[in-house]
């Protein structure tokens, strides 16, 4: 059986209902990684904010999203806020507006687990050191003792990582998670967010413009285009043999070190012509 | 690019020498310059050069670009533009540096006031002090329809706002502002890494086309090794305030030297199926 079952997911907004997602469906299973590939105002991270439950009043959310069975769409906050940051957890974009900067970040993430899998008698603080020494920060209890301000980009993203994991959530949906970060930052990121995924055997739906960081996380993609998918498959075959025009767009720009030097640049109207350039 | 030692210079930096010398350069914040973000800079800029600096957070690259923009005083060291010291002009002795050298950065939605039009964002550096005397409202016309068209937006953005534009669009916009004053210089600060891997690829080729149709000289800044290798001839990489390697892009791409830049290169995402 599938860990989160997707059907038919369809967001609205405003007053003029605005169509951001349009009846998508997909599945995951334990374990599995996903990759959500495309351009901003695709609907990639509506759908995230959809599955968390972290959508405005405005939007309007139909079709059906179970999670291990259960029914999400139309669940009251206060049920889908039990769930949240515990059976499933998020990784945001950008951590210096992820994380609180009045808060010391030990504080953070034992938030997380005061609110869902603390025990009385556990002590918090241990389970803290212990979730960020996991996210490979070395100096833990310092870090655990600093506000966000003074830590780097790539601890910070490592701090956040620690908060979405610290409840050994089914399920964890990154957006974007390493876009804010320096090449080489992102490397390191991308490497432990693979190894840490593999030991607590959570499944992850990743969400990224950037093709290239999809397939160092993912087995498998789906490709979003004007709040629909368009295409799915393995990572494998997507990216070496792309069917629909759209993807092929996208897996040509993404090679930019394939171009020689000084030639033209493929851009995505080469495969898939749109009324208006981007 | 070269460093030369002193005595390999010309005597004589007029047209004749590099557009940029920058001289043993440091820039340093803080209490008792207790951070050196630029620690004995060096480096010529010759005209028509393509010139990327790349490096982390931190290596720097901002305030060295900060300071060939004239933004920014350095603490020590010296920095001449087209044979002119400019680390201790005053601005109104600027001029000559704020109409040929023009800034683009990296996100567009901070860089362009979203109360102003298209139009007047576009044409605001033709009202600068340096430039008012010399444009008629038809010829700032003509130059707007001119930058317009060669950034390959619709000629009736000039009315709209920026809001009604996406990413790429936007960065378009900044490029036309950056060209309006006809510069010969553009410096570029990461003008790529806000936007979507998809719309980066029109950005690069627009940027291109113009340089090589406009004869620009070009200063790019990013973090992104493969980015500069596309766009530049030239290469410098910046670590803790130093340069820590430099030469033809090309070969510093294909045979790295330093440990550190073959860190970066290893750290570039690939597709892995």
């Amino acid at each position: 059986m599938s860990l989160l079952q997707v059907r038919d997911l369809t967001v609205r907004f405003g007053r003029r209902r605005r169509t951001a997602v349009d009846a998508i469906s997909f599945d995951l299973g334990p374990g599995q990684r996903l990759g959500i590939i495309g351009e901003s105002g695709s609907g990639k991270t509506v759908t995230a904010l959809a599955l968390m439950g972290l959508l405005p009043e405005t939007a309007a959310v139909s079709g059906s999203v179970q999670l291990a069975g259960r029914e999400l769409v139309g669940l009251p906050d206060a049920a889908v806020a039990r769930l949240r940051g515990d059976a499933m957890s998020m990784v945001f974009q950008e951590p210096m507006t992820a994380l609180d900067p009045t808060m010391r970040v030990g504080r953070q993430v034992a938030e997380v687990l005061l609110l869902h899998a603390w025990r009385r008698g556990e002590s918090v603080r241990a389970q803290v050191i212990d979730m960020l020494a996991r996210v490979g920060l070395t100096d833990a209890e310092r870090v655990a003792q600093s506000y966000p301000h003074q830590l780097s980009g790539g601890q910070r993203q490592r701090c956040l990582l620690a908060m979405a994991l610290i409840n050994s959530p089914d399920l964890v949906i990154c957006d974007e998670p390493t876009t804010a970060l320096d090449v080489t930052v992102q490397a390191r990121v991308l490497r432990l967010l693979d190894e840490v995924l593999s030991v607590e055997g959570a499944a992850c739906l990743f969400i990224s413009h950037d093709l290239a960081v999809v397939s160092q996380v993912c087995s498998d993609v789906l490709v979003m285009l004007d709040g629909r998918i368009v295409e799915a498959g393995p990572v494998s075959r997507l990216f070496t043999s792309p069917e629909h025009p759209y993807t092929r767009g996208l897996v040509a720009t993404a090679r930019i070190d394939e171009v020689p030097p000084g030639q033209r640049l493929p851009v995505v109207e080469d495969f898939y012509p749109r009324q208006e350039s981007r | 690019m070269s460093t030369g030692g002193a005595s390999a210079r010309p005597t004589d930096e007029g047209a004749a020498g590099p557009l940029y010398r920058v001289t043993d350069l440091v820039r340093t914040f803080g209490r008792g310059g207790r951070v050196r973000a630029l620690d004995g800079v060096s480096l010529d800029v010759q005209r028509g050069q393509r010139l990327g600096i790349v490096g982390e957070s931190g290596s720097g690259k901002s305030t060295l670009i900060r300071l060939m923009a004239a933004l920014d005083r350095p603490t020590s060291g010296e920095i001449s533009f087209e044979g002119r010291s400019i680390g201790d002009l005053r601005e109104p002795q600027l001029g000559f540096l704020r109409t040929s050298v023009q800034p683009v950065f990296q996100d567009p939605r901070s860089s362009l006031n979203p109360r102003m039009t298209v139009a007047s964002i576009i044409t605001e550096p033709l009202r600068s002090v340096h430039l008012r005397a010399a444009l008629s409202a038809e010829e700032t016309r003509q130059r707007l329809d001119g930058v317009l068209r060669a950034v390959d937006l619709p000629p009736d953005a000039a009315g709209r706002y920026p809001h009604e534009f996406s990413g790429g669009q936007r960065q378009r916009i900044a490029i036309a502002r950056a060209l309006a004053p006809d510069p010969a210089v553009l410096i570029a600060d990461e003008p790529v890494s806000a936007l979507d891997v998809s719309v980066r690829a029109q950005v690069l080729n627009l940027l291109s086309d113009l340089v090589a149709a406009r004869g620009l000289t070009l200063i790019f800044v990013s973090h992104d090794l493969a980015v500069v290798r596309h766009l530049c001839n030239a290469l410098i990489v910046m670590r803790e305030g130093r340069i820590v390697e430099q030469g033809a892009a090309e070969q510093v791409f294909s045979h790295p030297v330093a440990d550190y830049t073959k860190a970066l290169l290893a750290a570039i995402p690939r597709i892995r199926t």
